[in-house]
């Protein structure tokens, strides 16, 4: 009796798990799926609610040739796709360049600052780490009006010169917070060795810690690339014709919207797609990234 | 720290002069460059430059000089303060600089649309910013939409229960669970906010009004919009609450779990009497930093309801985005800004220093 009540509680569990890991994947995927299918809607199956591609509706090129990417227009000359690909290439160069002028920056000043000792006046190395975490805390509409003011007088408003080192000014504390706690948890014993082989301190680091730590920096890469690469504000305030960004693009669109639900759908799903992809491929890298420094 | 011996290397005088001077020299023109382009710009001698850009170039230059420098001055320790010069160098260009010109601005009426340029005029801004109901009421949105974060960490540790617990295809679930951190705000808010939420044919209207609402309209009061910019704001980051939490879990030790096991604990006395005071580190790290980022919220208010209806959802962030957009007035959008990180860096250090202090009773 009491084996058989225990046997009917772990199914009741297992039901209770699986269905609330179920029913969350659904709210996650529901609005990608939807995005994804209204790209090859036409405007009555929208009206009528139509839900499941080939069941519900027939799935129409109609998004993809709005922005000049469906199979009959991919060759075709398009001022719509030429503006798409513009804007995704200005993304992209952005969002790594920034990405990576923060991880070069980031992982240097974190190892620094795990390994020696800065003393100037009355300066510690708890004082720059709070120097540089605290900058998190920073909105970055305190900084966007001076900004534009000053992109201005330096001539860099509407660069992406300008928007590069906003957002790896952005990014960089959390660069610094995950490779601090990565660089603590390499052997000191390793680079001791490398200093009594007569490596310098740099030698060290680009020889010994930074191969250990690649995994590490890779994490701190995707972080930034996500952050970056999804940046709205800034890139709103500070571009207007040649280095817009693709966020910019997608957000000019949702106003002039009327019932071109597929045009939208497409470059929504255009904008998510790398991310995406990275996600699915990469998601240990973020998860890593991201549980540094949860846990100390 | 580890390395703290110096190493006993001599430095010939001359490095040292040649060091010196190097660095000499670059303050010197960084200084006259912009000396010169100040007076330029002011009218009060004719040669110049075009922009500011070159004093940008020099700073590039002094700050390579400044590396140099330090190199060849300090020898072994010049290369220690090596790893960390060039971050602050370039954090402190873009960052204090820019804090102590936002100040500036904010004391001036100062309209980018205006012919005039600008004007000092004191705390003008200030007192308009106190008689500004538009402000406080964003103000008061954001407390609001913090409060929501108790929600969304509730639903977040429940998730990173459900991955931590023994199920099959937990790869899957983890991928899927944090796809929605991955998308820009942008996207989402079209996607979730604009199709997804529209009252005649978005999915979310129809199932409203199957479960008996008749007439759904997820932005045109302000309640409700609150409600659905949270929804929509939490949608993206849980997952980023879920991870971290999860990472916590997994670090909870295995035998913990199990003497509670053998104790004959249930699983509710096991969460609250054991895995959740474990967990309360984790919880404060993850509970900050999400507060740190739901202060930054903007895109979504943005890009849903503009801050309608009525600029009553707006966030600070995207009030004085739109107070710039449809003004132009640099000014007072800075002063708002400024007094905004004032209230936050109080709240924060006043929080931090309660939970320090909360903590330490605690464990």
């Amino acid at each position: 009796m009491n084996e058989s009540f225990r046997g009917v509680n772990i199914i009741i569990y297992r039901v209770l798990i699986y269905g609330g890991l179920l029913f969350w994947a659904f709210i996650c995927l529901f609005p990608i799926f939807w995005t994804v299918t209204t790209t090859f809607k036409t405007a009555v199956n929208v009206t009528q609610g139509h839900l499941i591609p080939w069941i519900d509706f027939i799935p129409k090129w109609i998004g993809l040739r709005s922005l000049g990417l469906s199979p009959e227009t991919i060759f075709e000359i398009s001022t719509v796709r030429d503006e798409f690909l513009k804007r995704f290439v200005n993304s992209a160069i952005t969002s790594v360049s920034a990405s990576t002028l923060a991880v070069i920056l980031g992982s240097l000043a974190a190892y620094g600052l795990s390994r020696f000792e800065y003393k100037l006046g009355f300066v510690k190395n708890s004082d720059i780490s709070f120097f540089f975490l605290s900058q998190m805390i920073l909105p970055p509409v305190v900084l966007a009006l001076p900004f534009l003011v000053l992109y201005r007088e330096l001539a860099l408003l509407d660069t992406t010169t300008g928007l590069i080192m906003l957002y790896a000014l952005m990014v960089l504390p959390i660069v610094i917070w995950i490779m601090r706690d990565q660089f603590s948890t390499i052997p000191l014993e390793l680079e001791e060795a490398g200093l009594v082989d007569g490596l310098s301190a740099w030698g060290v680091f680009l020889r010994i810690v930074l191969p250990i730590s690649f995994p590490g920096i890779v994490a701190a890469f995707i972080l930034c690339l996500v952050l970056s690469w999804n940046e709205y504000f800034f890139a709103a305030l500070l571009t207007s014709a040649d280095a817009k960004t693709l966020p910019v693009m997608v957000a000019s669109q949702t106003g002039s919207q009327g019932i071109n639900w597929w045009s939208m759908a497409a470059l929504s799903t255009a904008a998510i797609a790398p991310l995406v992809i990275i996600g699915i491929i990469l998601e240990s890298y973020i998860v890593k990234g991201l549980s540094t420094g949860a846990v100390k | 720290m580890p390395f703290n011996y110096v190493g006993t290397d001599h430095i010939p005088v001359q490095r040292k002069v040649l060091g010196r001077s190097i660095i000499l020299i670059t303050s010197v023109l960084l200084a006259a460059l912009f000396l010169i382009q100040l007076l330029y710009k002011s009218d009060s001698i004719t040669f110049g430059f075009e922009n500011w850009r070159p004093i940008l170039y020099m700073y590039l230059l002094w700050s390579a000089a400044l590396c140099w420098g330090v190199l060849l001055i300090k020898g072994e320790r010049g290369q220690r303060v090596l790893f960390v010069l060039p971050a602050f160098l370039f954090t402190i260009a873009m960052v204090i600089f820019p804090l102590i010109f936002s100040v500036y601005i904010s004391l001036h009426d100062w309209n980018l649309s205006a012919f005039e340029g600008q004007k000092f005029s004191g705390l003008d801004n200030f007192r308009a910013l106190l008689g500004d109901a538009y402000y406080w009421n964003s103000l008061l949105n954001m407390v609001y939409y913090l409060l929501a974060i108790v929600v969304e960490y509730a639903i977040a540790f429940g998730l990173a229960l459900l991955l931590n617990a023994q199920i099959v295809a937990r790869k899957f679930f983890r991928v899927v669970f944090l796809l929605p951190l991955m998308l820009s705000p942008v996207a989402v808010s079209w996607m979730i906010g604009k199709s997804l939420m529209e009252y005649r044919f978005g999915p979310a209207a129809a199932l409203a009004r199957q479960l008996g609402w008749e007439t759904p309209a997820f932005f045109s009061s302000t309640e409700i919009a609150r409600i659905s910019l949270m929804i929509l704001d939490a949608w993206t980051f849980i997952p980023f609450m879920m991870i971290m939490l999860l990472a916590g879990l997994q670090a909870l030790s295995k035998e913990v779990n199990e003497a509670a096991k053998i104790d004959g604990a249930t699983g509710w006395q096991h969460f609250w009497k054991i895995t959740f005071p474990l967990m309360l580190p984790v919880s404060i790290t993850t509970t900050v930093i999400r507060i740190i980022f739901k202060l930054k919220l903007a895109d979504i208010v943005i890009n849903v309801t503009s801050g309608g209806p009525g600029g009553t959802t707006d966030t600070v962030t995207s009030f004085i985005f739109r107070e710039y957009r449809d003004r132009s007035n640099v000014g007072y959008g800075t002063m708002m800004a400024v007094v905004y990180l004032i209230i936050i860096i109080i709240l924060m250090t006043l929080l931090l220093k309660q939970l320090n202090r909360w903590m330490q009773k605690v464990t």
